[in-house]
């Protein structure tokens, strides 16, 4: 890996093209007039949204039971739905914070949209615990505050940790998106006038780019990266701890925290894979992220995807090895049982779809990577449905085995789930920009009056 | 509220440059003339015009460090106060069991550090940040911008440094 030194980030492939005044005229582009088929895929989304909405009024009137909650399956699409959007989220922060670390010079076209990801994935994955509660009006229960029992919650719960894992997750990427999105919106402060200009000017916060502003932002986002890498991880961890430190056959397994990173962060890429490729088509920004950028990001997508591999492997492996009764039980259910189809969905879109990017011309074919992409949302779904249900479903007990059978109200919010992540991420596409105005700069070398190279 | 109200207008020079050695050029030649207090605007931070600058590194790491402290403390000081608040013994472990604890202390760390970081920031660049100075909407775009506040220096000379260092335009700002 190439590193370190400011002059080496000039990397030959990948390379901006155009001066930096190109590079603000192109991305202020996409901030223009809304075309047709944008305005219709955001109707679709808010149509989505709705759905979810409806749904969500019906169940706080009935309650759960439409959600097909029955013993012994407590957990079940909501929860599953929500580890999935959890972990779309990690590939954001992977991008925009621990590559900024090593110095990966192609991040810089794709972190934009993958942080805003991350902050709506993660804005998403928030609600479904609040769903899932079934009092949904009572989930500041979860936070310690002094109340009239003296209760506090109890800290040695998973389910607590999670809690604090989310908020903080939510709250830093956030930030981190909204600090990096300073300078570029001044470049639009001045670039745009009437109406406009006065919303910039007040997002903004009063940048102009002065030598005592970027040392301080430098420094800043530097350490906002280093917080951002081990909250990343730790988020995944801890969310995998919700199932690994249960007793549960199939949760209770120490591969969990790493095999759930690397689970996120190929889920994320996924998505993130899904989102530009037509994003950049509609933003006429091909230019921007290039070729180039996907065979890096499928790059990523393989060696995660074959972590998964290795872990789906591991996880029958030590079943076998275990000598657990349960535990093979669990296992050999889920690649015979009642839901044959979901485990073999899981292994076949993740741990061998993702062999397929061995190839350098399937990594840069942007066609077969969306085709790609779309298994990997939906391996990954089924990931986390597989790891939930399977286990739920039959444990130690065999009187109190029984099956899932969602229903509408767990399509409903999921599909209403996928309608709210996408209204947000298309208005922000559409009001701020979307592509880093101000990193791509920084890779350009200024023109020089005497010529040479510094 | 002082911030809201338009600040008075700093008199001086501001010379607008395209070419980056010749910023930097010009600010060495204003710090030999015992300029500190220039402001240097550019489209993104760049180690040339740092360098020329000399500024010492940036407190916010300071801030960096306290806000995580009190994170930290914070998450094992609420965790381990209100187990012994209220003591519920659960699954046989003490009271306030350490290594679960971990998990909130480390969160809490992250969070005060990230918001105290950007915080910080805010502190230094915009509420202390000097005021009244002008600026040109090219220099978010690709040009380089020096602001050289009026002293008792003949500004006739610096205003020949600037243009014999390559600047495009230089501009009087009167007060």
């Amino acid at each position: 890996m190439a590193v370190a030194t400011s002059a080496a980030r000039v990397v030959p492939e990948g390379h901006p093209t155009g001066t930096q005044a190109d590079v603000t005229r192109d991305v202020v582009a996409t901030l223009g007039p809304a075309s047709r088929g944008y305005v219709l895929l955001l109707l679709g989304a808010v149509s989505l949204f709705l759905i979810g909405i409806l749904t969500f009024l019906v169940l706080i009137k009935d309650g759960l039971g439409h959600a097909g909650y029955n013993p012994p399956i407590f957990w079940s699409v909501y929860i599953t739905t929500f580890v999935f959007w959890v972990g779309i989220g990690h590939a954001g922060t992977l991008i925009s914070a621990i590559l900024f670390l090593f110095r990966s010079p192609w991040r810089t076209a794709v972190y934009r949209s993958t942080e805003a990801m991350t902050v709506f994935a993660v804005m998403t994955a928030g609600l479904f615990p609040i769903i899932h509660i079934g009092r949904q009006w009572i989930f500041y229960w979860l936070l310690p505050y002094p109340n009239q029992r003296y209760l506090w919650p109890n800290f040695k719960s998973p389910l607590i940790w999670d809690v604090f894992a989310i908020s903080t997750y939510l709250t830093v990427s956030t930030t981190f998106l909204v600090f990096g999105l300073l300078p570029d919106i001044a470049a639009v402060r001045d670039k745009v006038s009437g109406w406009r200009k006065t919303v910039y000017t007040l997002t903004a916060a009063g940048w102009r780019g002065t030598d005592n502003q970027w040392r301080h932002y430098s420094r800043a986002y530097l350490y906002l990266a280093a917080l951002a890498t081990p909250l990343v991880l730790s988020v995944h961890s801890v969310v995998s701890w919700d199932f690994a430190s249960g007793i549960v056959p199939g949760w209770h397994g120490t591969i969990f925290a790493p095999y759930f990173v690397a689970g996120a962060i190929y889920s994320g890429i996924g998505m993130v894979l899904t989102l530009i490729i037509p994003l950049r088509r509609a933003l006429r920004i091909e230019h921007m992220i290039t070729e180039y950028h996907f065979d890096n990001l499928a790059k990523l997508t393989l060696l995660t995807g074959s972590i998964l591999l290795y872990a789906y492997g591991m996880e029958y492996f030590i079943a076998w090895y275990s000598g657990s009764p349960f535990e093979q039980a669990t296992f050999f259910r889920r690649a015979f049982g009642p839901m044959w189809w979901a485990g073999w969905t899981m292994i076949t879109c993740n741990a061998f779809v993702s062999q397929l990017l061995w190839f350098r011309k399937i990594r840069t074919n942007i066609t077969a990577l969306f085709v790609i992409s779309i298994f990997i949302n939906i391996g990954m779904w089924f990931e986390r449905y597989v790891i939930i249900v399977s286990s739920l479903s039959n444990d130690y007990l065999p009187w109190a085995w029984g099956q899932l059978n969602p229903t509408w109200a767990d399509w409903g919010i999921l599909a209403g789930s996928f309608g709210w992540f996408g209204m947000w991420f298309m208005l922000f596409a559409k009001g701020f920009p979307i592509v880093a105005i101000q990193e791509i700069k920084e890779m350009i070398p200024m023109p020089r009056l005497r010529g040479g190279h510094h | 509220m002082g911030l809201l109200k338009r600040a008075k207008r700093m008199p001086g020079l501001l010379a607008s440059f395209i070419h980056i050695d010749a910023a930097a050029d010009a600010i060495r030649g204003l710090r030999a003339m015992g300029y500190r207090n220039l402001v240097v605007y550019s489209p993104s931070p760049n180690h040339e015009l740092e360098e020329a600058l000399n500024h010492r590194v940036s407190p916010v790491r300071l801030f960096t460090l306290i806000g995580g402290l009190t994170g930290c403390a914070a998450g094992f000081g609420m965790t381990i106060w209100m187990s012994y608040d209220w003591p519920v013994l659960v699954g046989g472990k003490p009271i306030a069991s350490i290594p679960p604890y971990v998990v909130i202390a480390f969160e809490l760390t992250i969070l005060l550090g990230a918001l105290s970081t950007v915080a910080a920031v805010g502190l230094f660049s915009v509420l202390m940040g000097k005021r009244g100075v002008a600026y040109d909407p090219r220099f978010s775009d690709d040009q380089i911008g020096i602001f050289v506040p009026a002293g008792s220096e003949d500004m006739g000379r610096v205003e020949n440094l600037l243009r014999s260092a390559g600047a495009v335009e230089v501009r009087h700002e009167a007060a």
